[in-house]
């Protein structure tokens, strides 16, 4: 026991004095001026696989914890397309329980799983090994941030089962509708509902602090920050997004729990029912408002940021070129982030604001689309005269592309206060964000997972499913949302349990059931690709190391899967960014990060 | 080598495939700022803590508007607590200073001075709580009171944080098994953070004594 945990050891040692044979003397190695990290090595099962310190088993996780719950949201789902599609066939389906669905949907999507399985998820497995760290700067608090999410779910799920079931106001949970009887799960759901967000919010700040100080401070040598990988950049700027904006969330939730639990009046207004008087009065419903939106508007960029970040790595490997614009993505991946906390009253236009409050939030919002569209325009110039292989990490990039425009343009229709009233609370928006947050982020997620899984398994996933993921998942969440936007301008309302014979369901129900149909295929390929994962794990083709030849550093480890502490006796040392794809001047197809300069002497260096 | 701080804009509009940048870069050490990975895990906590605070203050000023808004007295409790906190930082950083000059009996001491204070605020922070249930002012009565007992609430939950942290370095310190230049260093994140909570508390009991 005791040889093999020395053999586990890394040992620390100067760069100086041994790397001479490894790389000629001709570059520069800076010395090591930050000692190495003292890494915990875990001893047992349990503190290898449960109770784990490596940020990559967390990755992995948080991972599999998110996708389980995001599992969960699929399901309800399905409850709302059933109701919507073929309203009084279900018996199961009452009105309470369609609002419940639409609730967990909601929150769970959102918060649960694409949050988690950005930053959590692909942030904890690829951050220290994309800046060439041997692991998380705090390791011991990034477990904790796993548990604290683990807790927060469990208390989020624990919510179905208790008397009056989970809350059914909404995902944006709006008091005082939401803590009021005549809410379904006004008793039990909502409390639970607002604990789990704060342990997730707690859970997150301490998984964020490792993010972004890793990022910052525990970078290899020769890692500037603009020779980062923009996955990392996009990953970065969401976790600062996240650590300035969950506290709004937080802030909702504790002054809603009072609400509910003591009685306070923070959210909640003189209130008449049942022709008596409750004992509330003067608080500001639109306060609530203010604050989840605050939080509200950059969650989506959390979402987005990630997924901007992780293409543009994605279509510059497959496409074999260099990412057009590096500076101006980074940029336009900061200049979002900060924009992103002054837009957040578009969401609110027809909440009784001052209507100049509108137009100064309308503005904002447009602005906000000025770095989008460069990013955009940069992807689409990258795959230019690109050696684009169609490798299903590409299909889904270009998937991403052209929903993520899609549902970009949409958002500026709905940004202006004018067009957005008509269109508020109809299925356009429905329709909106489910492509713009909803589908485009999933496309790159996929494609992540396709691209990275050799890294962690070892083993590719199945190309004929992967295929068939793909091209349904693609087509499908077409099939389902672009009807939605036609739902939106014949005026039909979201939120509503059952339409029975308004007038505008004379060409909306045979919609209707067709985006149900839709969407029942579309869930069930996702089982599918689940299948292939759960079985490529164990019986997937062998993958070669590094088998998309690209040049960050994950994929340079000595071993593959990567071991704990990541890169062996030494630590990777940079001379370059992770785009030197088909560079002139050389024989090599692709110039690895950690490749010196000494080595590829004729090596062309090219302006971004 | 003894490198220059460069600030964040700066570094994010450097020009890579310049050749002299280049050789700069290939020098890098991988941080971005000159400071410890611990200091700048308290700052972060101390912006996110802040971002907290001040979204309460603005929903208190917001809240405080509207007609039923009925302002708490200030027992002369608050007064003595808010001097204990103010001793407390005035002793943490003494704390400092003795660390700094390697008198590590005496800073002990001044330690185990430190923690008996701060346990004194937050007894007397419930006093005051229960000095208010006495006169039946409780969180639901109005949206003062309930600002007052979120708040205080709050920030006792950040002391008591503090104090999780205090133990470590005064355990590590009794057990003689430290690394001086890390047990200061330890010392000194401690001493920041307890000028924060001052801070933060100053903010917090001017706007109750302002409004």
């Amino acid at each position: 026991m005791d040889e093999e945990n020395n053999n586990n050891k890394i040992e620390t040692k100067a760069a100086d004095s041994s790397s001479g044979s490894y790389v000629p003397p001709a570059d520069n190695i800076p010395a090591s001026e930050i000692p190495e990290q003292e890494l915990y090595h875990a001893k047992s099962f349990w503190t290898r696989w449960v109770f784990c310190q490596d940020a990559k088993v967390i990755g992995v996780q948080y991972a599999l914890t998110a996708t389980a719950v995001g599992l969960i949201g699929l399901i309800l789902s399905w409850g709302m397309r059933l109701q919507l599609g073929f309203p009084e066939t279900f018996s199961f389906l009452g009105p309470a329980t369609y609002y419940q669905s639409v609730t967990m949907h909601g929150m769970i999507m959102v918060v649960y799983l694409l949050t988690a399985l950005f930053l959590g998820g692909f942030g904890n497995y690829l951050i220290p090994l994309m800046v060439g760290a041997r692991d998380m700067v705090f390791p011991y608090v990034n477990m904790v941030s796993f548990w604290m999410f683990l807790v927060a779910v469990l208390v989020l799920i624990s919510s179905f089962f208790v008397p009056g079931g989970p809350t059914g106001a909404g995902w944006t949970l709006y008091p005082p509708q939401a803590i009021m009887p005549g809410t379904p799960g006004s008793e039990m759901g909502i409390v639970l509902m607002l604990i789990s967000l704060s342990l997730f919010v707690i859970g997150f700040t301490m998984g964020g602090l490792n993010y972004v100080i890793t990022i910052l401070q525990a970078r290899t040598r020769g890692m500037t920050l603009m020779r980062m990988p923009l996955t990392i950049w996009g990953i970065f700027t969401a976790t600062v997004l996240a650590l300035l904006a969950f506290p709004a969330l937080f802030v909702a939730c504790i002054m809603m729990t009072l609400d509910n639990l003591l009685g306070t009046s923070f959210f909640m207004p003189e209130i008449f029912t049942m022709g008596e008087q409750l004992g509330t009065s003067g608080g500001s419903p639109i306060l609530f408002q203010h604050l989840f939106w605050f939080f509200g508007h950059p969650e989506v960029y959390i979402v987005a940021l990630p997924a901007f970040g992780i293409v543009s790595d994605l279509i510059s490997v497959h496409a074999r070129k260099n990412i057009f614009g590096y500076r101006m993505m980074v940029w336009a991946i900061v200049i979002i982030g900060a924009l992103s906390f002054v837009v957040w009253a578009h969401h609110m236009y027809v909440s009784g604001m001052n209507p100049y409050f509108g137009f100064f939030f309308a503005t904002t919002t447009l602005i906000i689309a000025v770095p989008t569209a460069i990013k955009v325009y940069n992807w689409v110039l990258t795959l230019w005269r690109g050696n684009i292989h169609l490798t299903i990490p590409m299909l889904f990039s270009l998937g991403f592309i052209v929903t993520f425009v899609n549902g970009g343009i949409t958002g500026l229709f709905l940004g202006n206060v004018i067009i957005d009233i008509p269109l508020s609370d109809t299925y356009f928006v429905v329709a909106h964000f489910h492509m713009v947050m909803g589908i485009a982020p999933l496309m790159v997620i996929f494609g992540a997972i396709y691209h990275w899984f050799p890294l962690i398994s070892g083993r590719h996933l199945n190309q004929t499913l992967g295929k068939i993921h793909f091209w349904i998942s693609f087509v499908g969440a077409y099939a389902i949302y672009f009807p939605m936007h036609y739902l939106g301008f014949i005026g039909v309302p979201r939120r509503y349990y059952e339409m029975y014979d308004s007038p505008y369901m004379t060409t909306g129900v045979g919609l209707n059931q067709f985006i149900t149909v839709a969407a029942l295929i579309v869930g069930f390929t996702q089982i599918l690709f689940l299948y292939n994962i759960i079985h490529s794990a164990f019986y997937g083709e062998k993958s070669e190391k590094n088998p998309w030849k690209a040049n960050s550093l994950e994929w340079h480890t000595p071993e593959m899967p990567p071991e704990h502490g990541n890169f062996g006796k030494e630590l990777p040392v940079v001379y370059r960014w992770p785009y030197d794809f088909s560079v002139p001047g050389i024989d090599r197809e692709y110039i690895p990060q950690h490749v010196a300069p000494s080595e590829v002497p004729t090596a062309k260096v090219e302006k971004t | 080598m003894k490198k220059k701080e460069e600030s964040f804009f700066k570094l994010i509009s450097q020009k890579p495939w310049e050749a002299s940048q280049a050789i700069l870069d290939n020098e890098h050490d991988g941080k971005t700022f000159i400071v410890s990975k611990a200091k700048l895990g308290v700052r972060t906590v101390m912006v996110v803590s802040t971002v907290i605070f001040s979204l309460f203050v603005v929903s208190y000023s917001d809240r405080m508007l509207v007609h039923d808004w009925r302002s708490l007295s200030q027992p002369w409790l608050l007064w003595i607590n808010t001097l204990i906190l103010i001793l407390t930082s005035v002793m943490f950083h003494r704390t400092k200073v003795l660390a700094e000059r390697n008198e590590f009996d005496k800073t002990k001491n001044s330690l185990l001075i430190v923690g008996f204070l701060t346990f004194a605020f937050l007894t007397g922070q419930l006093l005051v709580w229960q000095h208010f249930v006495n006169l039946g002012q409780y969180a639901s009565t109005n949206p003062a009171n309930a600002f007052f007992y979120v708040l205080t609430a709050l920030h006792g939950l950040h002391v008591l944080g503090g104090l999780y942290f205090w133990g470590k370095v005064t355990t590590q310190l009794f057990k003689e098994s430290y690394n001086v230049s890390k047990i200061k260093h330890n010392i000194e994140l401690c001493a920041i953070y307890w000028h924060f909570l001052l801070i933060v508390w100053f903010v917090l009991f001017g706007l109750m004594v302002a409004t």
